[in-house]
C-alpha cells in the first residue's frame, strides 16, 4: 500500500524520538513519576490490558455514538443551510461564533443542565464533530461547477433532481474531507466528555492514573488516544475510497 | 412547421447590451448552424433559449408554444462536454431521460456501441478522451427527448482529425432521426458542411447579419470539402464575416 510506503519517513523519525527519550531518560536517571520511558510505558500498556481494556471499549462506543450523531448533525445543517440561503445568512455567523467558546468551559454548564448520563457527552462530541462536517459541505455545495449546474437546469432539473444528482455527489469529496477532521476530533470530544464524570472510559482511566501518580499510565492513555484517531482516520479514508471512485488514481485532479 | 421562433429578443447584462432585437427560426428537420465572432453572444442566446434566464424584451416560441424563461424545453449540449464525473459513461447518457422520467437503457447501450464506445460503457468521464468525452455528450442530447437540439461549438476543443470523424458521425446518426439542430460554431466549413442554412451574426449587440442557404445535397459526402463550389461558398461566407471583425 502507498500509505506505508510513503509512511517511512515520519515513522523514522518517530523511532528517532522515542531512541533519545529512551536513552535521556536512562541516562540522566529521570524517576518514572517524573517522565516513564518508552519501555516502560511499552510494558505498562501490554501488561494493564486487562486494567484498561473495558476503559478502551467503553470509549470507543462512546466515539462512534457521538461521531454518528455529530455528522448526521453537520450534514442536516450544511443541507438545511444551502438550500435555504436565508437561513444560511442568518445562522451561519453565528455557527462561527459558537466555535469559539471553549468546550472545557461548557462542559460544566452541560452536566448541570443535562446530569452525567451520556446525553452531556454526546452534546459535547456533537459540538466538537458538527462543525469541520458543515463547514466543509457548505463550501463543497457553493463550489459545484457552474457549467453542470447550466446544464442540469436547461435539461429542466427540477431543485430537489439539481440537489441529488448534482450538488450532493458533487460535495462528496469535501463532506469526507471534514469526516476525517472530525473522526480525529471525536475520540478526543469522547475523552473530554468523560472527564465531566463517567464510570469508565479513556479519559476515566487517564484521571485515576494522573490523581495516583501512575505517569506510565497517562502516557499509556495519551497512546491510546492516538492510536484512536488513526484508526478512525484510516477508516474514513478506506469508506472514501470505496464511495468516492470516479476519481483518477494517484492525484486527485482530473484530467482533461 | 417551423419548430424554434425567435421573435425580436433583446438581453442586456447591466450595461452590455448583447442580442438586439434578434429574430431567426428553425424548421422542423432542419440543420441550422449559427456563426459569429466571438462574444456575439452566442451562447447567451442558447440559453435563453433554455431558459436559464428570460429575454428583456421579444418572444421565443417552440412548436407555436411560449417559452420564455422555461427551462426543459431543448436538448443541450454545452460548449464543454459538461459530463458528471462521478457517472459512467452509460449513467451520464442516460442523464437528460431521467431528469424528465424517460430511461431506455437498451437504446443507451445501441448508440453507445455506434458511437465507437463499446467496452466503455462503464468508465468514468476521467478515463476518456477530449473527443469520446464529447461522444458522449452527443449521445446524451440526442437520447434526450426534447425536439429541438442546441450544439453550443461542440468541435471546437477537437483536433483536425477528430473533428472531420465526429462531424461525419453526427451527420450520419441525424440522417435516421431527422430533428431539428441549432449549432453554434466559429468554423465556416464545419457550418457548410453540416448544416441546411447557416446565419451569420453581427458584432454585439448582435442581430442577425445575413442568412445563407447551403445548396449542397443530402446525405453529405465528405468529398464535397475539397470541391469548387464549396470553396466559393467558404469565400462568400468568409467575405461577410471580414466585414464584422
Ligand atoms: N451571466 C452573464 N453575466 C454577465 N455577462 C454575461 C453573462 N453571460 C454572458 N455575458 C456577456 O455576454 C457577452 C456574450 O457572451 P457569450 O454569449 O458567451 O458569447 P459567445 O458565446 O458568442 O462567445 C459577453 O460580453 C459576456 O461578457
Ligand atoms: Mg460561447
Amino acid at each position: 500500500m502507498k500509505i506505508w510506503y510513503k509512511g517511512w519517513r515520519p515513522a523514522l523519525v518517530l523511532i528517532l524520538l522515542f531512541i533519545v527519550w529512551e536513552v535521556s531518560c536512562r541516562l540522566f536517571e529521570i524517576p518514572k513519576w517524573l517522565l516513564p520511558s518508552p519501555s516502560q510505558i511499552w510494558l505498562e500498556g501490554a501488561a494493564g490490558w486487562s486494567n484498561y481494556h473495558h476503559h478502551l471499549t467503553s470509549t470507543i462506543g462512546l466515539t462512534i455514538l457521538g461521531f454518528l450523531i455529530g455528522a448526521s448533525v453537520g450534514i442536516a445543517v450544511a443541507v438545511g443551510l444551502h438550500l435555504i440561503p436565508k437561513l444560511r445568512e442568518a445562522i451561519y455567523p453565528i455557527i462561527i461564533l459558537s466555535q469559539n467558546i471553549p468546550i472545557i468551559v461548557l462542559a460544566p454548564l452541560l452536566v448541570i443542565w443535562f446530569g452525567f448520563g451520556i446525553l452531556p457527552k454526546v452534546i459535547v462530541i456533537t459540538l466538537v464533530c458538527f462543525f469541520p462536517i458543515t463547514v466543509a459541505a457548505l463550501d463543497g455545495f457553493r463550489q459545484t461547477s457552474s457549467e453542470l449546474m447550466h446544464y442540469m437546469k436547461m435539461a429542466g432539473a427540477t431543485k430537489k433532481q439539481i440537489f441529488w444528482k448534482l450538488e450532493w455527489p458533487y460535495a462528496l469529496p469535501s463532506i469526507f474531507s471534514g469526516l476525517k477532521i472530525s473522526a480525529t476530533y471525536s475520540v478526543m470530544g469522547a475523552v473530554i466528555s468523560e472527564w465531566l464524570g463517567a464510570k469508565e472510559g479513556i479519559g476515566v482511566y487517564m484521571t485515576l492514573a494522573s490523581s495516583s501518580f501512575r505517569t506510565d499510565r497517562v502516557f499509556v492513555a495519551i497512546f491510546l488516544i492516538m492510536i484512536l484517531s488513526l484508526v478512525f482516520f484510516a477508516l474514513i479514508v478506506s469508506m472514501e475510497r470505496m464511495i468516492v471512485k470516479w476519481k483518477p488514481k494517484g492525484d486527485g485532479k482530473r484530467r482533461d | 412547421m417551423t419548430k424554434l421562433l425567435i421573435e425580436n429578443i433583446s438581453k442586456s447584462f447591466g450595461e452590455n447590451q448583447v442580442l438586439d432585437q434578434l429574430s431567426l427560426r428553425v424548421e422542423e428537420a432542419e440543420f441550422v448552424s449559427i456563426l459569429g465572432p466571438s462574444g456575439s453572444g452566442k451562447s447567451t442566446l442558447f440559453q435563453l433559449i433554455g431558459g436559464l434566464f428570460a429575454p428583456d424584451f421579444g418572444e421565443i416560441r417552440l412548436d407555436g408554444k411560449r417559452i420564455n424563461g422555461e427551462t426543459g424545453s431543448i436538448s443541450y449540449t454545452p460548449q464543454s462536454p459538461s459530463l458528471l464525473p462521478w457517472r459512467t459513461v452509460l449513467g451520464n447518457i442516460l442523464l437528460g431521460g431521467e431528469i424528465v422520467g424517460e430511461i431506455d437503457q437498451a437504446l443507451a447501450l445501441k448508440m453507445i456501441d455506434k458511437a465507437g464506445l463499446k467496452g466503455y460503457e462503464n468508465a468514468y468521464p476521467y478515463e476518456l478522451s477530449g473527443g469520446m468525452k464529447q461522444r458522449v455528450a452527443f449521445i446524451r442530447s440526442l437520447l434526450s427527448p426534447q425536439s429541438l437540439i442546441c450544439l453550443d461549438e461542440p468541435f471546437s476543443a477537437l483536433d483536425e482529425f477528430t473533428r472531420l470523424e465526429m462531424q461525419n458521425w453526427l451527420l450520419s446518426v441525424w440522417e435516421e432521426d431527422k430533428r431539428a439542430i441549432l449549432l453554434v460554431t466559429h468554423n465556416i466549413e464545419e457550418a457548410l458542411y453540416l448544416s441546411d442554412r447557416v446565419i451569420v451574426l453581427s458584432e454585439k449587440p448582435t442581430q442577425v447579419k445575413k442568412e445563407f442557404i447551403v445548396p449542397f445535397p443530402r446525405p453529405r459526402q465528405a468529398s464535397i470539402l475539397l470541391s469548387e463550389e464549396f470553396l466559393s461558398w467558404k469565400k462568400k461566407i468568409y467575405n461577410e464575416l471580414r466585414v464584422i471583425m
